[in-house]
This record gives C-alpha cells, sequence and structure tokens, in this order.
C-alpha cells in the first residue's frame, strides 16, 4: 500500500510534453496572433501623452454612467499617473483587454451552444467547474511550457481562468428568456438563428452583460499572477515588491489596479443595464423620428 | 382556397416522458391513461376534430386537460407523437422545420395567454414581426401593421414600448400582431385568461366584431366555460387528454355527454347562453284572426286562459287578444277580432339570449312569443318556462307544465255568452 501512488501527475506531464512536441507549430501560431494582439492594444494605450487617455475615459464614463463617474475616473486615473505607475497600468489594462476579449469570444458561443443543447450543458459545466476551482498558479505551468516566459501564458491563463462566468452567465440569461416569447417567434415561423439574434440574445443582455463584467473583473485578479511569468505591467510591480519587501511600491502598485478594477467594473455594469446618458438620448431621438414618420 | 376545413387534427395523441411511443401504443390497446403513467405522461389522447373555415373553435378544460399541448399540435410547436395535423389542405406532420416555418409564416399565427410581446420593440414592431419574418420590407410592413393597430384600437400607441402598456392593451398588440400576419387560421392560448373580468369580456366582443370582420378561423383555448360558451360556435370540451364532447354550446348545455360535462355546466351563465328558440315552448292558445271572437273565447275557455295569441291570414303574427275584450264583442255581436287585437305583445327573434328575455318578461303577465324573420310565431316563453331554464330545474324544459295567464272570467259565465249569442246553437 505504501509504495503504492496514482501516476495521474506523471502522466499530464507526458501528456503536456506529447502535445508540446506535436502540436508545437500550433501553440507558436497562437504565441504570435496573442503577442501581437497585446502589442497592438498597449501600444494604442501606451503612446498617447496620458491626458489622451484620461480624456477618453473621461468620456466614455460621461456617456456610460454620467459626470460623477466622469469626476470618479479622472481623478482615480491622475491618482494613478501621480504615483508614476500610468506606464505600467496601460500594460496591464493592455494585457486585460486582449485577455478578456478573447475570453468573451470564446464564452459567449459556447454559452449559447450551452444553453441550446443539453448535451453540451452536461459536457461544458464540469469542465467549467474544472477550470475555475484548479488553483490558477497551476495553468501557468503548462502555459510557461507551451509560451515560454512573457506575456502570452500570462493571457492564456487568463482566458482558462476567466472564461467560466462568460459560458455560466451566458447559458443561464438565455435559459432564462421567458418560453413564450421564444414561442411566439416560433410560432410566427422565425428560424432558430433569428430567435436567437432577435429574441434571445438581446432579452438575455443584461444577464450576458453580468458575465462580461465578471470576466473582466477575473481578468484583473489574473493580473498579478501573470506577472509572475513575465507579463510586466502592474502585476510585475506587486511580485517586485513582494520579493524586496517593500511596502510603497506594493501600496501604489496595488491601488493602480484597485483603481483600474473599479473603473472597468463601473463601466461595464452601466453597459449591462442599457440604461445609459447615450442609450436614452438615442431612444428619445428614435422615437421623435418614429412619431415624425407615422404623422 | 377552397377547402371547407381549415384545420383538421386525425387520432392525435401526445405523451410526453422517457418513452412516449411505448406510452402511445399502450393507449391505442385500451389502456387507461394512470396505467400507463409509469412509462410517462400521456397529454393528449385520441384528438379527432375539424375546423370549419371562418368558425370560432372553442377548446375547454381545466388546467391539465392537455388543451395547451393539443393547440401546441396544430401549429408544430410541439410534434404529435402519433396522428396527423393538416392545416388548409397540407399535413404538417413530420414535414421539415424549413417547411413547417413556412406554414407557420403563411397559414397558422398565435396569441398567447401572457402576451409574450419582444418587450425591447415598440408596438408598431411588434405587430409588425409576423411580417418581418415573412420578408416583407420595412416601409410596406409598417403601413399594414399601422392599419392593424388602428383596428385593434390602438391608435397613438405605435411607438411605444410594451411594458408602457396595461394588460388588455398589451393583449391588443398580441392580437394585432397575429392579425397582421394574415393567416386564415388564429391559435388563441388562453388569451384572455390573464385579464380582469371587464377587460375581458370588451375583449371577448372585440374578438367577435373583427372575426365577423373579417372571416378568420379562430381556435381558442381557455378553461372559462362562460369564455367558451361566449365566443364557441363550437366547443371541444377536454378532459384527463380526451375529447369528451364537441358541440355547439346549447348542445353541450342541454345535451352533455356524462356527467363530468354535465357538472361542468351546471355552473355556467345558462341566461347568456341559452337563446329563446332553446327553451320556447309550442303555441296552444291560438287563433287566426278570421275566427272571429267566438272561436277566440272558446279557445280561451278550453284552455282556460285569459288571452291567446292572434295569427293573420298568412300565419303571421298579429297580437293578442284578451278575455274581456273578446266577451264585449261577442256580447256586442261583433265579429272582427281585428278590432281589438293589441299590438303591444312582446315579440323576440329566436336568437335572442335568455338575458334579454328577463326583462319583458316581468312587466308582461302574458308569454312572451318567439318570431321569426318572416314574422310567424314559432313559440311562446310563458315566465315560468324562462325560470325554470334560468334556474336549470330541468335540461328538458319542454316537460314542465305550462301555465298560461290564468282566465279571469270563470268558465260558466263564458259558456254561457257562447250559448245565449250562438246564431244557430249549433257550437254547443
Amino acid at each position: 500500500m505504501n509504495d503504492f501512488r496514482l501516476p495521474l501527475g506523471t502522466l499530464v506531464e507526458g501528456f503536456i510534453d506529447y502535445v508540446t512536441e506535436t502540436f508545437g507549430f500550433f501553440f507558436g501560431f497562437i504565441k504570435v496572433v496573442f503577442d501581437g494582439a497585446y502589442e497592438f492594444v498597449d501600444l494604442l494605450l501606451v503612446s498617447p501623452p496620458f491626458w489622451v487617455i484620461v480624456l477618453l475615459a473621461a468620456g466614455l464614463a460621461l456617456a456610460t454612467r454620467g459626470w460623477k463617474f466622469m469626476a470618479g475616473s479622472i481623478v482615480g486615473l491622475l491618482v494613478i499617473v501621480g504615483v508614476d505607475q500610468w506606464e505600467n497600468a496601460m500594460d496591464t489594462l493592455a494585457l486585460v483587454l486582449v485577455a478578456s476579449l478573447l475570453a468573451i469570444a470564446f464564452s459567449v458561443p459556447l454559452g449559447i451552444l450551452a444553453a441550446k443543447s443539453s448535451v453540451a450543458s452536461g459536457i461544458i459545466r464540469p469542465i467549467l467547474d474544472f477550470m475555475q476551482t484548479m488553483p490558477a498558479f497551476v495553468y501557468l505551468i503548462p502555459a510557461l511550457i507551451l509560451f515560454r516566459v512573457g506575456v502570452v501564458p500570462g493571457i492564456v491563463a487568463t482566458i482558462i481562468f476567466a472564461m467560466a462566468p462568460g459560458v455560466r452567465l451566458t447559458e443561464l440569461g438565455i435559459r432564462g428568456v421567458d418560453h413564450e416569447v421564444v414561442e411566439a417567434g416560433a410560432a410566427f415561423g422565425a428560424s432558430p438563428w433569428r430567435i436567437l439574434r432577435q429574441i434571445q440574445l438581446p432579452l438575455a443582455m443584461p444577464t450576458i452583460m453580468a458575465g462580461v463584467n465578471q470576466v473582466i473583473m477575473l481578468s484583473l485578479s489574473m493580473v498579478v499572477i501573470a506577472g509572475m511569468v513575465g507579463a510586466g505591467g502592474l502585476g510585475a510591480q506587486v511580485v517586485a515588491s513582494l520579493n524586496r519587501i517593500d511596502v510603497s511600491l506594493g501600496f501604489e502598485a496595488g491601488l493602480a489596479v484597485v483603481i483600474l478594477a473599479i473603473f472597468l467594473d463601473r463601466l461595464t455594469a452601466a453597459l449591462g443595464t442599457g440604461d445609459t446618458p447615450v442609450g436614452r438620448i438615442l431612444t428619445a431621438r428614435k422615437r421623435r423620428a418614429q412619431q415624425a414618420l407615422a404623422a | 382556397m377552397t377547402e371547407t376545413i381549415a384545420v383538421k387534427a386525425d387520432r392525435l395523441y401526445k405523451a410526453f416522458g422517457r418513452r412516449p411511443h411505448e406510452v402511445v401504443k399502450k393507449l391505442k390497446a385500451g389502456a387507461s391513461r394512470d396505467a400507463v403513467s409509469s412509462l410517462g405522461t400521456a397529454a393528449v389522447i385520441d384528438a379527432s376534430f375539424e375546423v370549419r373555415r371562418g368558425e370560432i373553435f372553442v377548446v375547454m378544460g381545466l388546467s391539465g386537460s392537455g388543451k395547451s399541448t393539443l393547440i401546441r399540435m396544430l401549429n408544430g410547436l410541439l410534434d404529435a407523437t402519433s396522428g396527423t395535423v393538416t392545416v388548409a389542405g397540407q399535413s404538417i406532420t413530420g414535414i421539415s422545420a424549413a417547411a413547417l416555418r413556412e406554414v407557420r409564416r403563411k397559414n397558422i399565427s398565435m396569441v398567447f395567454q401572457h402576451f409574450a410581446l419582444l418587450p425591447h420593440r415598440t408596438v408598431i414592431d411588434n405587430v409588425a414581426y409576423g411580417l418581418e419574418v415573412q420578408g416583407i420590407g420595412r416601409e410596406e410592413r409598417l403601413a399594414r401593421a399601422r392599419t392593424i393597430i388602428r383596428l385593434v384600437g390602438l391608435d397613438g400607441w405605435a411607438d411605444s414600448l410594451p411594458s408602457e402598456l396595461s394588460g388588455g392593451m398589451q393583449q391588443r398588440v398580441g392580437l394585432g400582431r397575429a392579425l397582421a400576419a394574415d393567416t386564415d387560421v388564429l391559435l388563441m392560448d388562453e388569451a384572455f385568461s390573464a385579464l380582469d373580468p371587464l377587460i375581458r369580456r370588451e375583449m371577448q366582443e372585440q374578438l367577435i366584431e373583427l372575426q365577423a370582420e373579417l372571416g378568420k378561423t379562430i381556435i381558442f383555448i381557455t378553461h372559462d366555460l362562460n369564455e367558451a360558451m361566449f365566443l364557441g360556435d363550437r366547443i371541444a370540451v377536454m378532459r384527463d387528454g380526451r375529447i369528451v364532447q364537441i358541440g355547439t354550446p346549447e348542445e353541450i348545455l342541454t345535451d352533455p355527454a356524462n356527467d363530468y360535462v354535465a357538472q361542468f355546466v351546471q355552473d355556467v351563465d345558462r341566461a347568456r347562453v341559452l337563446t329563446a328558440a332553446s327553451v320556447m315552448e309550442p303555441v296552444r292558445s291560438v287563433v287566426t284572426i278570421t275566427g272571429g271572437p267566438r272561436a277566440a273565447l272558446r279557445t280561451m275557455r278550453d284552455l282556460q286562459t285569459s288571452a291567446t295569441f292572434v295569427l293573420n291570414r298568412d300565419r303571421s303574427f298579429a297580437g293578442v287578444v284578451r278575455d274581456r275584450d273578446v266577451l264585449g264583442q261577442v256580447k256586442a255581436g261583433e265579429t272582427d277580432l281585428r278590432a281589438i287585437v293589441r299590438t303591444d305583445a312582446i315579440s323576440v327573434s329566436p336568437d335572442t339570449p335568455l338575458v334579454d328575455l328577463v326583462e319583458p318578461s316581468v312587466g308582461s303577465d302574458l308569454a312572451i312569443a318567439v318570431v321569426d324573420e318572416k314574422n310567424r310565431l314559432l313559440g311562446v316563453i310563458p315566465r315560468v318556462t324562462l325560470l325554470a331554464a334560468l334556474g336549470n330545474v330541468s335540461t328538458n324544459t319542454g316537460d314542465l307544465p305550462v301555465i298560461e295567464p290564468p282566465a279571469t272570467i270563470s268558465i260558466s259565465v263564458i259558456t254561457e255568452t257562447l250559448r245565449d249569442t250562438a246564431l244557430e246553437g249549433a257550437d254547443l
């Protein structure tokens, strides 16, 4: 009994070795694509002077929630500038944006699939549970082997970790759409694709956006972990401060993460409800146009 | 299209559960619904009926009787486990999804219990939804939707969102959406059940008006017997998945197929369903106007009543004569009944619901005359018959003793008068 041991870890290691050797070119390709996407977004955020980005963020804040949120965003972002973490923060933002966009691009279709087919749901659900509960550090190991040190293993680990709520909430949202309304679509002869596009997705949108919000939040929480594999940005600062027991750097970098998190959270939450100042103006204008047409 | 049958259901079965086909096989072999419950739930069992074009066909039953399942098989939202559904001459059982969508676009639309409007679209876009699915251009479909919005009485609400409307108005949108799709057949699934009673009555009346105007075939599901009786040209009563009776409202009311239906119709508002024709009695005290006062008096004496109905020579209804007036005429030796015929007797058409007879009946001690469109006397409704019918004393009102207005002059007086005035003494 003493010398018996399940060789699970060894098996997985063998599998990863096999994958690395056989599909090396595939992972090389992914590395190039992810790297390129990150570099591009990072370039957009870092190259203009900081006030351009601050103004842009302020504009977004005004459009989605109003002037209070705008004021808060400006103050918060200026604090980041003030503690000299702007460039790191933009690196981190680029990483979060790329990882979240990819996670959403994978999770929403998977969520739709899970909502449409109970079989798919039955397969996807346990995989999500696994992905979500496995300690995030563990993903870093194969990601490091497959993609080497840098941004890409961080992005991949982040995507895997952050996908789950996107899938779950998309499935929940679509399954939660009033059954009778979906039936109504079918009763008038709409195709499944049209029902998805015109009824299920719009009605599930608040829930799906709650999922998107969660994906972004989880991505941010992975930033520090990604910093350990050389993803740079605020995560690298936190890791460095940990190594040097540097309280002041740790606090400043950590605060920058918090500010980014609050900004992104409030922004996507407002998009989720659909009740934004700009949205209200657009609806009112559309209505006036229709009334004019009717008259 | 020239077929007179809009929708036909032929031996439809629907079972849910793990082994639906097994369930149906056992049911067909004669097993009861409870006996197969371990294999699955039989929602609809052996349902066959034909709905004629332009008819309002009501399927009535309590919740769990299978009526919602049945209506969903008619447009293929649910597949029949066994049996066939034919819409506009085309079988929709086992056809491809694309062909089924085509049938739904062209032939059959639906109104839902909880309205099922698209909450993110305006009223006009909701009404135009069916047309949009049919691939009709935006300008045209909005124009057509605008006409329908006016038809269902939602003028001025076209650009509102459904959430800004009351329940009744939302269901008008639901109805408008189905009408705009311009299909021959409308399925209405408990369409008015979620509305307040007053609004419900208003919608029922509007539906009947619209149906008369547009001539749609309507299949209406309800658990409300009064609604079924009010709307239905014919009613199918369902119980535990089976159709237990199909008939006109009056047939169901006066001739229930079994105890279940009889018990069900016990509480119905009979006054609105039963018509004059269904309760009227044969006319017994009647004379022709040329018969003269002596014949009239003799009739009244024989039947011991104080009044008799008078017909013209062409058998049309002339009015009523009273025993006192006739007696006076006889004594005076006059021979023309025309002089004393009272034309204020109440006459109604055979289609008049009983509810409209109560007031006139109370206001007069004479029976109400039922006349057809040519003013021919078909029958009479004495007050006691009316009360018996309303009170559901007996389903066969013909057995009731008819009490004519009691004689106000004693028989001996009449007989004496007749004898005294007899010309030849031949009559008696």
